[in-house]
């Protein structure tokens, strides 16, 4: 019983916090430590073989499938933790421990009887035992249990196949969607510039710096702009010794990501967004085509001709 | 009090933890990751109870709920990728459209 009461707050912590964190990865990790618990207390309940189906099948293939599903779903507005019912929550509250009194006096009912040792299955090791019971007395449930894993693979299989309904764009298309961007909006035809690279900095969240100590716009992957976390490079522009580092977090912009941001704004320097599954995104800056790019209109035309051949 | 109550108590613990989960979260991963926390509570209960009467009918049966939990979250796991591929969103609140 030790391992029982050494892994019972475990689990119930846990569990606890499968209500309360905010992203959905974290509770993927606390749902494991619960099933590994779980496999501990199967062992300790003299059932050997749930414990290795537990840990096999659990925290093995339907986590993993989790967090894979986790990984490509990303973050999205359903970790916000606003109320969309007022009053849901607390009332769900209650209504979760009127289930849990329920559920307690129902056990309490109960007349358990004289406990009995598993000794006449074979004790602790009983997995031939259960191996008889399942090809014997459950073996048409056995059966019926493949078929059910058959339609679920199937039908996995169907719901996750997604039909193209374009062409796949290759990479001569690209090319020519980015000459023409740049002919008819300005859009900057080369390679996005390259982060800035520093004495202690050379992480891709270091915008590039210009000679006038301003940031390269664009430098910054636009992901992490949009996130906020564009490392303050204030103190290698203005001052080199001040020794101050410019650490910063995911916390409040810095001045150097808003001017990164501006600027991005401004002009519309990013690619538009081709994505890889050809969902069709709009192109960032499409709403005013014309700001003050008539420069590049103009020397881009010789591009467009040569695009339309 | 008997060797197996905690067991049960335990598992009745987490039955109604991951039945607050349900109802309150709106991301549907994570409530299907509850409704998980719901079947592993009744396997506890199944193999505690099949230790206190001896036989290994509840170990089956705890076997049988593993494997169609394993179904059950491919094909609950392939529903939630189709309907963020068509509105980008994985909230429970956002698939309404049979509510009416």
């Amino acid at each position: 019983m030790t391992a029982f009461w050494v892994l019972a707050p475990v689990l119930v912590l846990a569990a606890l916090g499968l209500l309360f964190v905010r992203k959905a990865v974290h509770a993927a990790l606390l749902l494991a430590v619960v099933m590994i618990s779980l496999a501990v207390l199967y062992a300790v309940l003299e059932a050997p073989f749930l414990f290795a189906v537990q840990i096999v099948v659990y925290t093995g293939a339907i986590l993993m499938l989790f967090l894979f599903v986790v990984m490509l779903v990303g973050v999205d507005a359903s970790d916000s933790l606003v109320e969309t019912i007022p009053g849901q929550r607390l009332s769900a509250g209650v209504v979760g421990i009127l289930l849990l009194v329920l559920l307690l006096l129902g056990f309490g009912q109960l007349g358990l009887g004289a406990a009995q040792s598993l000794g006449a299955a074979g004790g602790s090791d009983n997995i031939r035992a259960i191996a008889d019971l399942l090809f014997s007395r459950y073996v048409v449930a056995f059966e019926v249990t493949a078929a059910l894993l058959i339609t679920a693979a199937v039908g996995a299989m169907v719901l996750a196949h997604k039909e193209r309904l374009e062409p796949k764009r290759s990479q001569a298309d690209l090319a020519a969607q980015r000459v023409r961007d740049f002919s008819q909006r300005g859009v900057h035809l080369g390679n996005l510039p390259a982060p800035g690279t520093y004495a202690r900095h050379n992480a891709v969240d270091t915008p590039a710096l210009l000679p006038d100590g301003g940031t390269v716009p664009g430098s910054v992957p636009r992901v992490l702009v949009a996130r906020g976390s564009v490392r303050d490079v204030g103190g290698f522009a203005s001052s080199p010794g001040s020794g101050d580092g410019g650490e910063q977090g995911p916390g409040p912009k810095s001045p150097a990501a808003e001017l990164v941001e501006a600027q991005i704004e401004e002009r519309a320097w990013t690619r538009p967004a081709d994505d890889a599954d050809g969902r069709a995104a709009a192109p960032p800056g499409v709403s005013d085509p014309d700001d003050g790019h008539e420069d590049a209109a103009v020397t881009g035309d010789a591009g467009e001709q040569g695009e339309e051949s | 009090m008997d060797s197996v109550t905690p067991f049960v108590v335990l598992s009745a613990i987490l039955f109604s933890i991951g039945a607050v989960g349900v109802l309150i979260r709106r991301n549907a991963i994570v409530v299907f990751m509850c409704v998980e926390l719901m079947l592993n509570a009744g396997n506890l209960a199944l193999v505690a109870f099949a230790y206190h009467h001896g036989g290994l009918d509840g170990q089956v049966a705890a076997f049988f709920v593993m494997v169609v939990a394993a179904a059950e979250v491919v094909i609950g796991l392939a529903i939630i990728m189709t309907i963020f591929r068509t509105r980008h969103s994985a909230s429970v609140d956002d698939a309404s459209l049979l509510k009416w």
